[in-house]
């Protein structure tokens, strides 16, 4: 088995170990959907007007909060000194460990949506046309909460600081990730201008969230 | 003398193994009856066939809310009396009631899509037990986030009894909530007078729910008494590999 | 194989460790160094694996690998095990002997170290002393010439620091390089000795 590919399995297991945290993802999503119309109310017309952002906004917080053990737990352990003297190259390595984050909790938050969308009173169509731009966004979200993962094993504060210096960089996947959605359920835009950047974002931030990781995990070395 | 003899998990055991059999089959006879009788209850003049939904979501949502009781004194045993088995009773529990729970969530939207054109409306009794599902979740969260079943097992009672404590409050909070945004016209899931051709068979099938908790219940708590000798096993071996002294 | 230092000199935090150090080290032969707390002893060992940046000075090897970086031919053992506790002992160095090397050595090494025994068991459940066993494991499952070791003796009993002395010595023999960080004898008797912090 390539390294690659045992990094990536073994990333994948922890997951699915004691402690290891899927699933807290899902249901941090689903807590974020339930708590809304309590504070705007039950109506039902808008809370499927407003249904797709909440489930974007729910599924970006989500994603993001749970990435800050993503290396910051193999900095505390001495696993990230033994992948630096790897024969792998770093950019490699940590764009596995965010593919392998991103299976165990960016996807079973895409799986969640069509049911979750039920609570907002979307119907089928609008439920899937959310659920595809969630699979095409939160790789993007993961990629660039990535950056934030590593600068806080570099900066030895993780939590509400990785989320504070990340968000605003996830500004225009949720512009265009909420707008697809918006334009597959009621126009007037057609679904395919906005859902294209959305996959564009997406490829630029497999690029630049990976080499932003790797080198500021390089600089953090003293 | 009989919580005594039960607080000896191998005594436990042996009169689990004997009990499971015997449980198992009043169960499947409970559900069999329960099921022809519902199956012949007469239909709704208003909603049809779909009442017959009741006989199974009724009897989820009493369970819903009778575990997490039993998990509250469970949790007293746990905190207070220190009840070896308490812990294991409540740890047990908890995915059984997070899955009766889903059970009258998912039943509940099946009956509400006709009567109200939608899957879920933000009804309060619905609302309420989707907080109580959420709660569940969350427990099996803090178990499956702690290895060591002593500690998960004080943090998860203190939960529990704070959750007990707060479901009134919940309940309440969300009948205020619900009617301050709608009208009382909400359609009512259940009358208030149920006639006895509909009321006995719910009682039989609650019944059958109970027995069934019962079983999956006892059969849960033998695999978590097993599952943790497993794990002493596992820490003895580790102690007995040369050089764990040092 | 030669690993030489010259010049070298460490700065962390904006306080300089150690300057003008100047060491060889050849294949075959142990490097011990000691030196008060603070001396800069892990951050010199940290330094060869390419974990902390050289401030000044030069650092080669000559006669390795010459396509491969100086940290890709050596193995460091630091004071963390780099182990996860909710994976199995088999599994924790199984992972590092594919991400490290081909994958091939790892059952002989857990032998090696007397952890065949609990292979299945997760590493959580290990003691201190057998954590680091697990640890030094990966030095003997993939080969590398380069032994940086840190402390490596402690948290071992009597009976694990010999066999720990004896793998040093087979790894010698085999024409392999160890520098190590220490502040009592480790097993390596015929070590030379750089005392860092003594002359400046």
């Amino acid at each position: 088995m390539n390294p690659l590919a045992a990094l990536f399995m073994r990333d994948l297991k922890l997951a699915g170990r004691v402690g290891g945290g899927a699933g807290i993802g899902v249901l941090f999503f689903l807590i974020v959907i339930v708590l809304t119309p309590f504070a705007i109310g039950p109506d039902l017309a808008l809370l499927a007007r407003i249904g797709p952002a909440i489930l974007w906004l729910g599924a970006l917080l989500a994603s993001l909060l749970t990435l800050d053990r993503l290396i910051a737990a193999d900095a505390e352990d001495g696993s990230l000194d033994l992948i630096l003297t790897g024969q792998t190259p770093l950019e490699l390595a940590v764009a596995t460990k965010a593919l392998a984050h991103w299976l165990s909790t960016g996807l079973p938050l895409v799986i969640a949506t069509p049911l979750f969308a039920l609570l907002m009173n979307l119907d089928s169509q609008a439920s899937l046309a959310v659920a595809l731009t969630l699979l095409a966004g939160t790789p993007a979200l993961t990629f660039i909460g990535l950056l934030g993962a590593a600068l806080s094993v570099t900066l030895r504060r993780g939590g509400l600081l990785l989320t504070v210096l990340v968000l605003p960089l996830t500004v225009p996947v949720l512009i265009f990730g909420v707008s697809a959605s918006n334009a597959a359920i009621v126009g007037p835009l057609p679904f395919g201008t906005p859902f294209t950047i959305l996959c564009a974002l997406t490829l630029v931030s497999f690029v630049v969230g990976t080499f932003a990781a790797a080198a500021a995990l390089r600089h953090g070395i003293e | 003398m009989l919580l005594l003899d039960l607080a000896n998990p191998t005594r436990f055991l042996t009169l689990v193994q004997r009990a499971l059999p015997w449980l198992i089959g009043a169960t499947a006879v409970a559900f069999t009856a329960g099921l022809y009788l519902a199956a012949n209850a007469p239909d709704d003049y208003q909603q049809g066939a779909t009442v017959k939904i009741m006989f199974v979501h009724v009897p989820a949502a009493w369970l819903a809310m009778g575990i997490w009781t039993l998990m509250s004194i469970a949790a007293l045993g746990t905190l207070v009396w220190r009840h070896p088995l308490a812990d294991v009773a409540a740890k047990a529990a908890v995915p059984v009631g997070a899955a009766f729970t889903l059970i009258c969530l998912v039943t509940g939207m099946l009956w509400g899509r006709p009567m109200w054109g939608a899957y879920w409306v933000w009804d309060a009794r619905l609302t309420s037990v989707l907080i109580l599902f959420l709660m569940y979740l969350g427990l099996i969260a803090l178990w499956r986030t702690v290895d060591d079943p002593s500690r998960a097992g004080r943090a998860a009672a203190i939960l529990t009894l704070v959750g007990a404590i707060n479901l009134p409050i919940i309940k309440f909070s969300v009948d205020w909530w619900n009617t301050l945004h709608q009208p009382a016209s909400v359609l009512r899931l259940a009358g208030p007078a149920i006639h006895p051709t509909i009321l006995i068979p719910l009682l039989i099938m609650a019944f059958a729910f109970a027995l069934l908790f019962v079983t999956l219940h006892l059969a849960a708590m033998r695999n978590e008494i097993l599952r943790r000798r497993v794990r002493t096993l596992m820490l003895m071996q580790a102690q007995a590999a040369p050089g764990s002294a040092a | 194989m030669r690993l030489e230092a010259s010049d070298l000199a460490c700065v962390r935090g904006g306080r300089e460790v150690f300057a003008g150090l100047r060491f060889a080290v050849a294949g075959g032969e142990a490097l011990m160094v000691t030196g008060r707390n603070g001396a800069g002893k892990s951050s010199l060992l940290r330094m060869i694996a390419g974990l902390v940046r050289v401030a000044a000075g030069r650092l080669a090897l000559t006669g390795g690998a010459d396509d491969l970086p100086l940290a890709e031919q050596a193995h460091y053992l630091g004071h963390q095990d780099a182990l996860k506790p909710s994976l199995t002992v088999e599994e924790n160095l199984d992972f590092w002997a594919r991400y490290l090397g081909t994958g091939d050595g790892a059952p002989a090494a857990l032998a090696a170290v007397g952890l065949d025994t609990v292979a299945k068991l997760p590493a959580g459940y290990l003691s201190a002393g057998q954590r680091r066993r697990l640890s030094i494991a990966r030095l003997v499952a993939i080969k590398r010439p380069i032994w940086l070791l840190d402390e490596p003796a402690s948290a071992l009993d009597r009976a694990a620091q010999d066999r720990l002395a004896e793998l040093m010595r087979g790894h010698l023999a085999g024409g392999g390089l160890i520098v190590a960080a220490a502040h009592g004898p480790i097993g390596l008797e015929g070590a030379r000795e750089l005392q860092l912090g003594a002359t400046g």
